[in-house]
């Protein structure tokens, strides 16, 4: 066992790791940051993205080592200050972009990153960029409704279906 | 997952004698040898990562005018900035995977495995580029040696990828939706010294040079140029996605698809 020390959400914090901990291990099982899904396990599914430095990674395909000292969000850090729903989450909320909910803090975590990037994604660079996140539920439209609202795009237009 | 040391040097000095230990691996983004840890295909006593050597990262020009990429950069690095220099190459980084992938996943990494759907094998051997390792320089044409399987030594590292840029290029690429990797796909370049045509996803041997079609392009660099070829579906890939046959004929589309868009 080794010990890791990183930020997340803002916060530094520290655990004892094996070589093989995965980063949603640790998020989940070392700091009780339940939020971080994970589905398949084998990077396809992106219920466990979160940003590191920035970037979203799948975090059951990054060991905890191998990020240690980096900026960890995940999606408990995607609330606002006083506790109410960030940006991308309340347009989950308004545009109903989840049913079971499985995937949402993956989704969340990859629209943010691509909102971060490309602050006026259009239909098709949201779909692109959501190749990786996988959602059985909802058929992803309300999903891809949901991010072009976060990006304060007028979104009466785009169809339910 | 076997339990293994970690280990994550910060210069390749240290990652070659770290991995010099007997069955220590080398570990790029991790997003093919994560998976095969967690199916216990892969045992390792140590894990060398290698994403935090500085000197192993980033995109750059080289005093002959090559594309230099180091062996630890992500592909999404790749594809913001080699998009100036050298377009069809950042293009086919742009589409690797998805983008948490592409945040991750290295060309080092991605050559040393040598999937036999991987993307930049077509690429490396199609520009005619130059690995070099922390002891040689090896020529893409002397680099792969089918599935899975490369000139590396045990404990060798890539530590930077060299493209000489050609007068065109591109990459057409049939994907495999669900996994995103090529079911068959097409590097093609115009070199000064000829046109090259490297194909990945489709043989069994991995990555290979279609010369029948380099030929027909080098003479006339049009879709029409090979119209009259074809490539036989022996030693093809057959699988649930596609008989060999079809990959066969795709080979031949995709060709003509990478030259109408060079």
């Amino acid at each position: 066992m080794t010990k890791v020390t990183m930020t997340v959400n803002g916060r530094a914090v520290s655990g004892e790791v094996e070589g093989r901990t995965l980063l949603s291990t640790f998020l989940r099982e070392g700091l009780g940051l339940t939020g971080t899904h994970v589905g398949c396990d084998t990077s396809q599914c992106g219920a466990c993205v979160v940003h590191v430095d920035g970037k979203a990674v799948k975090s059951c395909t990054v060991f905890a080592s191998d990020v240690a000292g980096a900026a960890v969000t995940t999606i408990e850090g995607m609330a606002n200050p006083d506790g109410s729903l960030g940006r991308v989450q309340q347009a989950f909320q308004d545009h109903h972009g989840l049913q079971c909910g499985f995937c949402t803090p993956g989704m969340v975590m990859s629209a943010a990153a691509l909102l971060a990037e490309n602050p006026k994604p259009s239909e098709a660079d949201v779909r692109h960029y959501l190749e990786g996140n996988i959602c059985r539920c909802t058929g992803y439209h309300n999903i891809v409704k949901a991010v072009l609202a976060a990006s304060g795009q007028d979104v009466s237009g785009v169809a339910a279906e | 997952m076997y339990a293994f040391d970690f280990e994550k040097p910060k210069t390749v000095a240290e990652a070659v004698s770290a991995l010099a230990r007997e069955d220590a691996m080398a570990l790029g983004g991790g997003q093919t040898l994560i998976p095969s840890l967690k199916q216990r295909l892969a045992a390792p006593s140590a894990l060398v990562s290698l994403t935090g050597i500085a000197e192993m990262r980033g995109v750059c020009t080289g005093d002959d005018g090559a594309l230099c990429i180091g062996g630890a950069t992500p592909h999404a690095v790749v594809a913001a900035e080699a998009a100036g220099k050298y377009p069809a190459l950042a293009a086919l980084a742009g589409n690797i995977g998805d983008p948490a992938v592409r945040n991750r996943g290295t060309i080092g990494g991605s050559l040393a495995n040598n999937d036999p759907a991987a993307d930049y094998p077509a690429a490396v051997l199609a520009s005619g580029a130059t690995i070099v390792t922390n002891t040689r320089r090896i020529a893409a044409d002397d680099f792969f040696e089918g599935l899975f399987t490369t000139a590396l030594e045990p404990g060798e590292i890539i530590v930077e990828v060299r493209f000489p840029i050609p007068a065109r290029a591109a990459y057409a690429k049939f994907q495999q939706p669900a996994s995103r990797f090529a079911l068959t796909g097409v590097f093609v370049a115009k070199t000064a010294g000829g046109v090259r045509v490297a194909v990945t996803g489709a043989s069994e041997n991995g990555v290979f040079r279609w010369s029948e079609a380099e030929k027909a392009l080098s003479a006339s660099f049009s879709a029409d140029a090979i119209a009259g070829l074809s490539v036989p579906a022996d030693g093809m890939v057959g699988d649930l996605h596609g008989t060999p046959a079809y990959r066969a004929n795709l080979v031949k589309v995709m060709t003509q698809r990478a030259v109408s868009a060079a």
